[in-house]
């Protein structure tokens, strides 16, 4: 027997046929619902746009911080079986695009029919991320010396990257204004009717330099999930499905929990967001190449992870993402070579650790983003900056 | 006076890494090193990444080295670390442990004169239990005689 390259290849094989959220708020602006609540309401959401009965949902899947396990949100939403149960182990927002990932290999390998991957997050009504928190790997190498926000700890990855390549600080401002002018255009943007110009930006407060107010994300509070299935059984659901053309998670040597650690990660590796691996396994499964994309949702929790990405994903040579992004490439008002973070991003939309990107990109491949951009057949969703491993999505029509 | 105030949470030793922090407390700096390979590593782990070998040893090492990233913190991420701003927060790489760098703050250093490629040597600053946490001084060493890792 012929076995083809990639032995059961998860390649275009399922799609993204429902997508759901709640509003998003800052930090604390959810007080008439529960997290749980939220995360309940997303997933009915969800399941509503793909136009299937709630109780069809099998399958369940997250990434690390979810606080609402499979079997409870099953018991919460009264459903009738519960097949596939699946968690992200470590990598924080690094595991966004691999929990849908895990809920593509469900449905594909006939563990569940319709899987779910979702994630709440109401910074509101538990721990702040921007603040100090106990990390139980790591911490005793970073909290004792004042070491405590992922804003800190990727300042400092990025700071490396602006000594090697001379990347200029301007470069920041130009992505945070632009995803901002994304968010003006989606009611549902935290800063939906904020505008943002450059001066503003490079005047705004230092948090960790050379990351000020407005290259840091939001701190938010909302749920939003996706339904996973088939591509045969998406035929069945209401909007045209988003194919999952190639998912992918990896880390390379040495990383570890690289900026949230020690970082004692390898010296030439130091100054990226640990992605080069992911990029490589997930182009060689879609078939195609950066180059082909219409449009990516880049993980923006500070604006120069963004930079550090275009370089990791191979959409621009390494040093040159600053020069790309200052030229209006990532701007969809500007009609730039590859529009970015199209509703805003995790800076201007919502930090829900990445999960917002995802439906994003699926908005993208059915037309109806509010920054659409023409034709798009190609979505790029990347997840993670700094901790751990890191993973990524190719949609298309 | 210590860098940063006293009452930021202190390190919390794990069976894997007691040894370097028992180290601290004597002010030795003392990285793992492979008994086999003898190839430094840091933090602790269990066993060797190069060869595997599970023996390994905790060498001390000189303190000098050379600042590999910095950040200057301006807002407080800790309730204690209000009155302390701005602070840096450095990443050296040792002369002497191989590619091993240690998280750190180099005390005596204007925000504006932070830089990559600063050459910085060890200081023991004590901790509220009595232990010791090492910290590095850029004083007596000029940019002039950087070499840029």
């Amino acid at each position: 027997m012929k076995l083809p390259k990639t032995i059961a290849s998860l390649a275009d094989k399922t799609a993204i046929v429902g997508i759901g959220t709640t509003e998003y708020t800052r930090r604390g602006g959810i007080t008439d619902r529960t997290e749980f609540q939220l995360c309940c309401e997303a997933i009915e959401d969800a399941a509503k746009d793909a136009g299937i009965p709630v109780t069809e949902i099998d399958g369940f899947c997250s990434y690390t911080g979810e606080r609402h396990e499979p079997v409870l949100v099953q018991v919460a939403l009264g459903l009738p079986e519960m097949r596939y149960s699946n968690m992200v182990w470590g990598a924080g927002g690094g595991g966004c695009s691999g929990s849908v990932m895990n809920a593509a290999l469900a449905v594909h390998g006939g563990i569940c029919k319709y899987a779910v991957a979702y994630r709440s997050l109401c910074q509101g009504q538990y721990e702040r991320y921007g603040q100090y928190r106990p990390r139980p790997m790591g911490g005793s190498y970073m909290a004792p010396y004042g070491l405590m926000s992922p804003g800190q700890m990727t300042a400092l990855t990025f700071r490396r990257h602006m000594h090697l390549y001379d990347t200029p600080v301007e470069a920041l401002g130009h992505i945070a204004v632009t995803f901002r002018e994304h968010a003006l255009r989606n009611p549902r943007a935290i800063q939906y009717g904020k505008p943002l110009d450059l001066k503003q930006h490079s005047t705004s407060r230092m948090i960790a330099d050379p990351f000020r107010l407005f290259d840091c994300c939001l701190e938010s509070d909302g749920a939003a999930a996706v339904i996973v299935t088939t591509q045969e059984r998406a035929r069945d659901t209401r909007f045209h499905p988003a194919r999952i053309v190639a998912a992918a998670q990896a880390s390379g040597p040495g990383w570890g929990i690289g900026p949230m650690g020690s970082h004692n990660m390898p010296i030439k590796d130091y100054h990226t967001t640990n992605s080069r691996a992911v990029s490589g396994h997930l182009f060689e499964m879609a078939g195609m190449g950066p180059n082909e994309l219409d449009c990516a949702q880049i993980y923006d929790a500070f604006t120069g992870l963004v930079l550090m990405a275009l370089e990791d994903y191979g959409i621009c040579p390494p040093g040159e993402a600053a020069k790309f992004v200052m030229e209006g490439n990532l701007s969809w008002q500007r009609a730039g070579k590859l529009p970015c973070n199209t509703a805003g991003g995790l800076l201007s939309e919502a930090y829900l650790q990445g999960f917002n990107l995802i439906l994003e990109a699926v908005r993208q491949i059915r037309g109806t983003s509010t920054a659409q951009v023409t034709d798009a057949r190609t979505c790029l969703v990347t997840s993670g900056g700094g901790q751990g491993h890191k993973s990524a999505l190719i949609l298309a029509s | 006076m210590t860098y940063l105030p006293q009452d930021l949470p202190l390190p919390e030793p794990s069976p894997d890494d007691q040894p370097y922090w028992d180290a601290c407390d004597q002010r030795e700096l003392r990285i793992q090193r492979c008994a086999k390979c003898t190839r430094f590593r840091h933090p602790p782990t269990p066993i060797c990444p190069s060869c595997r070998s599970p023996k390994a040893c905790w060498t001390q090492v000189s303190g000098n080295g050379t600042v590999f990233s910095y950040t200057i913190a301006h807002f407080a991420t800790h309730p204690v670390l209000k009155d302390a701003l701005p602070y840096n927060v450095a990443v050296v790489l040792l002369d002497d442990a191989d590619d091993v760098r240690i998280i750190s703050n180099v005390i005596d250093i204007a925000p504006e004169k932070m830089a990559i490629g600063l050459r910085v040597s060890l200081v023991w600053q004590p901790l509220r239990n009595g232990g010791y946490l090492p910290r590095f001084s850029g004083r007596d060493h000029s940019l002039a005689t950087v070499t840029t890792p």
